[in-house]
């Protein structure tokens, strides 16, 4: 077993749920209120790592983090390093492939809240940012909840993108699903398998509660 | 017996009345159907009924008076302020123009409690004043018991009084109620509306009442505009407005012929009826037993009789049920369609609706002496006119 990559993966697949609910909550409230007419471009731009293979994904998010791209040299000119292959930079990575997990659960959660709550709020004088703490996360618990526990579950169980742009670099970028492959790239089947286990157990883990907090919708919140 | 007349209420209350001039497309009941609303109508403080069938385009004006949807046109006014003017691009945000809106949903915050529902309008306030101002209004609407409950454990009269608290404890300019009582039995219906004309003798506000129930526009109501397919048809006392020209949503509340002003003069709670007399215009008219209603005696109620419930006899019936015999003189019998109208005084002029056979078979003409026979359950308790019109 190799708790060293099980850490990192840990570590990783935390703070990229983290920084989803602070990157997902806006989008997703922009995707559910929004009237603009081109909405839709937005929503499939968002949606689009949910059927791109990793690969591609990966190639240009290498592409943009190398010295070539203006971001890539911006980066590089505050931390005097490159993205690819270091942590930061499967950060940045997981948390755009596994966007859409946490933005379509909070976008549906937002979208179920009664509109009628939301006149009522404003007819008490209630301002839109004043409504969405007030009343919309609070009624949308359940969702915030299953898109922050996808997209964690997402990102501990991703591959492709990860050996893209983050390579193999133990303690820095080899997480479970890269050391599994490395084990048994060298036939090391019986170790393969524990950490293989472990991976599938938390899997399926973690998917009860999301099934069982969308069965009863009010596991969290004992109300309505 | 001289009455009150409602149109006393507009004078000194010109400055907080609500000005509503607005256009707007909208969807009807069909879903496919767009419908053309074009209203322009004045609210002064007190209760107007905004009455139509369903479809009619009553909630969209309420939308638009409230500030969450916009009307294409038009010109808001509120106690002399702009809400919105289409001309100058003045469009005030909902969440600052203070009208308080019951919805038909009611919208209860399923989150909170009954008191945080209450607290959730007075958020700016110190939170001692938010206490005060709570708790006053959770007495008044005799709610307190209710505080600490969500909306899903409270009974639906009681989820009534926490909206309507809800609304009435970040005193409102203006109050916009949408059907808000069609779900409730008549008596849980009174004692709402008693406790808010009772806050609103203190406020003196425009209440704008949304309802399509004929029986809620008398009951309650001090003036009715009727609104149809985005139009307002007609505007007045509930009086007024049944004598204007017909259409076809008065012709909705016509149900009721015969409407009298009437002095109870004695209850008779075993009986379940009580005595009153009519008031005609020449002073005391006839008596009438009308069944029990909310009432003491010296109150003032309105009756009404549907002209096709009074039966017409030529001689003194003897051994009915009916409790009410009034003697009169047939003054006009005049034929529409099928039927014949009859207008019989005895005291107060009575409308009669006969088919020609009886006419027929009665020999009734002009100048003969009837009896006009009215079961007790046949006189409809309109609305307690004694205290709502101070």
């Amino acid at each position: 077993m190799n708790w060293e990559a099980i850490a990192l993966t840990g570590r990783l697949a935390m703070i990229v749920a983290g920084a989803l609910v602070l990157v997902g909550l806006p989008i997703a409230y922009w995707i559910s209120f929004s009237r603009w007419r081109w909405k839709f471009l937005i929503e499939a731009l968002v949606s689009v790592p949910l059927v791109l293979p990793p690969t591609v994904l990966g190639f240009y998010l290498l592409v943009a983090f190398g010295s070539g791209s203006w971001f890539g040299k911006w980066w590089q000119s505050i931390t005097g390093h490159t993205l690819a292959f270091s942590f930061q930079g499967l950060v940045i990575a997981s948390i755009i492939y596994s966007l859409p997990f946490a933005v379509q659960p909070f976008a549906a959660s937002f979208a179920a809240v009664d509109p009628a709550l939301l006149s009522v709020s404003s007819t008490l004088g209630a301002s839109r940012w004043h409504t969405f703490w007030r009343v919309i996360l609070p009624l949308s618990v359940p969702g915030v909840v299953t898109g922050v526990v996808l997209s964690f579950a997402h990102t501990v169980g991703e591959f492709g993108v990860v050996l893209m742009i983050g390579g193999n670099i133990p303690g820095v970028t080899r997480t479970v699903s890269i050391d599994i492959y490395d084990r048994v790239q060298a036939i090391e089947y019986a170790s393969a398998n524990q950490t293989a286990l472990v991976l599938l157990i938390f899997a399926f883990a973690v998917l009860s509660i999301v099934y069982a907090l969308n069965r009863r919708i009010w596991a969290v919140y004992p109300f309505k | 017996m001289k009455f009150d007349v409602p149109s006393k209420l507009e004078a000194n209350t010109l400055d907080s009345a609500l000005h509503v001039q607005i256009r707007r497309e909208y969807c009807g009941g069909d879903r496919d159907a767009t419908f053309s609303l074009d209203v322009n109508f004045r609210v002064p403080s007190g209760i107007t009924m905004l009455f139509g069938p369903s479809g009619a385009g009553k909630t969209t004006v309420l939308d638009c008076i409230a500030g969450v949807r916009s009307p294409d046109s038009g010109r808001i006014e509120l106690a002399e302020q702009t809400l919105f003017e289409s001309a100058v691009q003045i469009n005030i945000r909902a969440e600052i123009r203070r009208i308080g809106y019951v919805f038909q949903s009611l919208a209860l915050f399923p989150h909170l409690t009954a008191e945080q529902n209450i607290h959730y309008g007075l958020f700016k306030l110190p939170v001692a004043e938010r206490r005060r101002r709570a708790a006053a209004i959770l007495d008044s609407l005799h709610i307190a018991h209710l505080r600490n409950r969500r909306p899903r454990g409270i009974s639906g009269g009681e989820r009534q009084r926490v909206a309507l608290a809800r609304a009435l404890v970040t005193q409102p300019k203006a109050l916009l109620l949408d059907e808000p009582l069609s779900a409730l039995d008549a008596a849980t219906k009174a004692g709402i509306m008693d406790d808010l004309r009772a806050w609103n003798e203190q406020h003196r506000i425009p209440v704008l009442y949304v309802t399509h129930s004929r029986e809620e526009v008398f009951a309650l109501g001090e003036r009715v505009i009727a609104l149809e397919q985005g139009r307002v048809v007609a505007e007045g006392t509930p009086l007024q407005v049944l004598s204007a020209p017909r259409t076809e949503a008065i012709a909705g509340w016509m149900g009721l012929e015969n409407i009298f002003d009437a002095e109870v003069l004695a209850l008779h709670e075993k009986q379940g009826t009580m005595l009153c007399r009519l008031a005609s215009a020449a002073g005391a008219g006839p008596e009438l037993e009308i069944p029990l209603g909310r009432s003491t005696a010296g109150d003032r109620v309105r009756v009404g009789i549907g002209a096709g419930e009074i039966l017409i006899a030529t001689r003194v019936p003897e051994g009915i049920s009916a409790r009410n015999v009034l003697q009169g003189e047939l003054k006009t019998i005049e034929r529409r369609d099928a039927m014949l109208i009859a207008k019989v005084d005895s005291g107060i002029l009575f409308e009669v609706h006969l088919t020609p056979g009886a006419q027929e078979s009665l020999q009734l003409v002009a100048g003969k002496r009837v009896w006009l026979v009215i079961k007790t359950y046949s006189c409809h308790l309109l609305q307690r006119t004694s205290r709502e019109l101070l």
